[in-house]
């Protein structure tokens, strides 16, 4: 029988295989931020050991950095600390940093593959749950605890039980106005947030293969959200096209090599996965979620759901729990509800193709008078590129506040947070409770419903826009 | 890491599905670079709620946490099992737990026991009728005592052994450090390097 995707990458890098014992994996690329490292290098340092291979890891500062006054030392004492503790780690230990002002900082999963670090075929880690991103490159990639960066960073290795496999199968076109967001958003809404549990995910179908890159990114990011700890896009034309070029990308001989090796990478004919699941693209509407996990999704043109009308006890509680939280009621028409702030950032939608799409909405438009738009560049690459194409100034010729790079809104680890009560429209990737502030209320969307949604001041989508831009700034609403 | 045999402690009932990491400890806990200290830090937004259930005095010595299925969604900070021993949890009980959470959990010491949902709804019922009720939990014999209840529990072999024998990963990883170095030897060259 043939191997999928998963099985082969995962192959590919067993070190040792014992019978009752995990499989030791070799690691590739170890990504490295502020937050879930400095216990782990606290560990290196009590038992007196070094990084393995500094030459295969590198480190970023995103969790914590302000995206205003970067030039400025960092006002919040305890994220200062953590940045210089950061900082002293990898002088420390010989690792390659991009800190705080260089042209290389940004989210550790949008600077991977910016640099053409993450490629097919690699097994990529990072004490991070969106590191599932990176399969998106058909990469084996996944989030580890400080305790596995700490055995990466000891060993270059971790011990792993096989994941089960599950295709997702996106069939069919996407319609105007859906994104791989949308995607996503509806494959978590039906097979929940644990329904990826001990899985990877192989997302295939003919809607998967026309995205490009960066939408593809988008979709892998989430796995998490449906309890996958990696998700994964076999390599194609497009993915050898993005790669291409890149800084770490192979040159000349070693290229050629590496793309005979690319192309092997395609779960076979005769392969069989544990699970899989059908999701019909030519269906889908841009989707929200009303509640407080990412399985909590919708499309845009239902109503807020009724807790009575879900099938199970626990599904039922946490319904209800959710709208108290939200404070939204049974019955109301998502359209109608209205947010103080839209957040247009992250590693899920934080890309330059995000930030194009949503400068194309809000261009020559005005945002709705009580809405703050936030826009928060994925890396500063990211931010010189929408600059060199003069998106800033259409987001603040919209009204919107354009920000330097880091994760920001989506985790709020920095001072961009919603105040209690706030409610949010976000690209982000969780909703979870006080996620963008405590008592902050999230509805995760794409970058087109968060534009358009800055536009009119409720939830919505470009369809809801009139179909010409407004040209002067005092139009009411 | 502390031997983890069998453990007996006052059960806490945590009637919610979906626990998400950042209710076990919002980010703003995240930036501290210590490894303990997180005891407060553990479910704080919902302990400001009197009637959330680490606040009845019956329940606040609890050591063995009984929570509805998938808990520990969301990020992979370890933080949410340091706050949990933090604050003395031993073991976690629940149908399902997220896959990292999960294990996290077992490199820390922190045991996560999976029992049927109809088993923890027993077991909730009893610490609910009689808080401070005290559950035991039997990595040997792999099951959950509680009062009357008997239910078997699920860890997997490798797991259980590290606990039982209170072993550190990275020092058995460091016996193969030989197998390591064959590998490398052999991957391809046309793999990436971060420094020149």
């Amino acid at each position: 029988m043939g191997k999928t995707l998963a099985e082969k990458v995962w192959d590919a890098h067993v070190v040792r295989r014992a019978e009752g014992a995990p499989d030791l994996l070799y690691i590739d690329l170890h990504l490295v931020h502020e937050v879930t490292s400095p216990q782990a290098f606290e560990g290196l340092r009590l038992a007196g050991r070094q990084v393995r291979r500094p030459d295969l890891t590198l480190a970023t500062e995103d969790h914590n950095t302000p995206t205003l006054d970067i030039d400025k030392p960092i006002a919040d004492l305890t994220s200062r600390t953590q940045i210089d503790t950061l900082r002293r780690n990898c002088e420390d230990f010989g690792i390659r940093l991009h800190p705080l002002g260089d042209t290389e900082q940004g989210i550790v999963h949008v600077v991977g593959p910016q640099l053409g670090l993450t490629q097919p075929g690699m097994t990529v880690v990072c004490g991070d749950s969106h590191t599932s991103t990176h399969g998106a490159f058909g990469a084996l990639a996944f989030g580890i605890g400080t305790s596995e960066v700490e055995h990466v960073l000891a060993t270059q290795t971790l011990p792993l039980r096989p994941f089960k496999t599950m295709a997702i199968n996106v069939e069919g076109k996407l319609r105007p106005g859906t994104t791989s967001k949308d995607i996503i958003l509806a494959v978590i809404a039906k097979i929940g947030t644990g329904g990826g549990q001990g899985y990877v995910l192989e997302y295939r179908g003919e809607a998967i293969r026309s995205l490009s890159m960066e939408a593809r990114m988008t979709i892998c990011n989430m796995s998490i959200e449906a309890g996958a700890r990696a998700g994964m896009i076999a390599p194609d034309e497009t993915t050898f096209e993005y790669v291409q070029g890149r800084p770490h990308a192979p040159k000349g001989k070693e290229w050629d090599a590496a793309l005979e090796y690319w192309k092997s990478l395609r779960t076979d004919d005769d392969a069989e996965f544990d699970t899989e699941v059908t999701i019909d693209a030519e269906e889908l509407e841009p989707y929200v979620t009303w509640g407080t996990n990412p399985g909590q999704g919708l499309p845009l043109s239902s109503a807020v759901p009724d807790p009575a009308s879900f099938a199970g006890e626990a599904e039922r509680a946490a319904a209800e729990r959710a709208l108290e939280y939200m404070d939204l009621r049974p019955g109301t028409p998502l359209r109608e509800i209205t947010v103080d702030t839209v957040f247009i950032g992250s590693c899920t939608n934080g890309r330059i193709e995000d930030l194009r799409a949503a400068a194309e909405i809000v261009k020559g438009r005005r945002k709705a008078d009580d809405v703050r738009v936030l826009v928060v560049p994925g890396s500063d690459r990211v931010r010189l590129q929408a600059e060199s194409e003069g998106l800033d100034k259409i987001f603040t010729e919209f009204g919107a506040e354009w920000r330097f790079a880091g994760c920001s809104m989506c985790l709020g680890m920095n001072p961009d947070q919603l105040s209690p009560g706030e409610r949010s429209a976000s690209t982000s990737n969780r909703n979870f409770e006080g996620r963008q502030g405590k008592g902050g209320r999230t509805h995760l969307v794409s970058p087109l419903v968060a534009a358009a949604t800055g536009v009119r001041g409720t939830l919505s989508s470009p369809a809801d826009l009139d179909p010409t831009p407004l040209p002067s700034r005092d139009h009411e609403h | 890491m502390d031997k983890f045999i069998r453990h007996t402690g006052v059960g806490v009932p945590l009637r919610y599905s979906n626990v998400d990491t950042d209710q076990i400890i919002p980010a703003v806990y995240l930036k501290r670079v210590s490894r303990t200290g997180f005891e407060d830090a553990l479910f704080s937004a919902w302990r400001h709620d009197e009637s959330f259930v680490l606040n009845h005095p019956s329940y606040r010595s609890g050591s063995v946490l009984v929570a509805g299925p998938d808990f520990g969604t969301g990020s992979s900070r370890e933080h949410a099992v340091w706050a949990l021993k933090d604050y003395g949890f031993k073991a976690v009980l629940s149908a399902r737990f997220a896959d990292i959470f999960r294990g996290n959990s077992g490199k820390q010491g922190l045991l996560t026991g999976e029992l049927d949902q109809d088993d923890i709804e027993r077991i909730w019922q009893v610490l609910e009728d009689a808080p401070g009720t005290e559950v035991t939990v039997d990595l040997e014999q792999r099951e959950v005592r509680c009062a009357e209840i008997v239910a078997p529990m699920q860890v997997d072999d490798y797991t259980r052994w590290r606990l039982m024998e209170g072993l550190d990963d990275i020092g058995l990883t460091m016996r193969h450090i030989d197998e390591i170095a064959d590998f490398e030897a052999s991957r391809p060259s046309h793999k990436p390097r971060t420094l020149a």
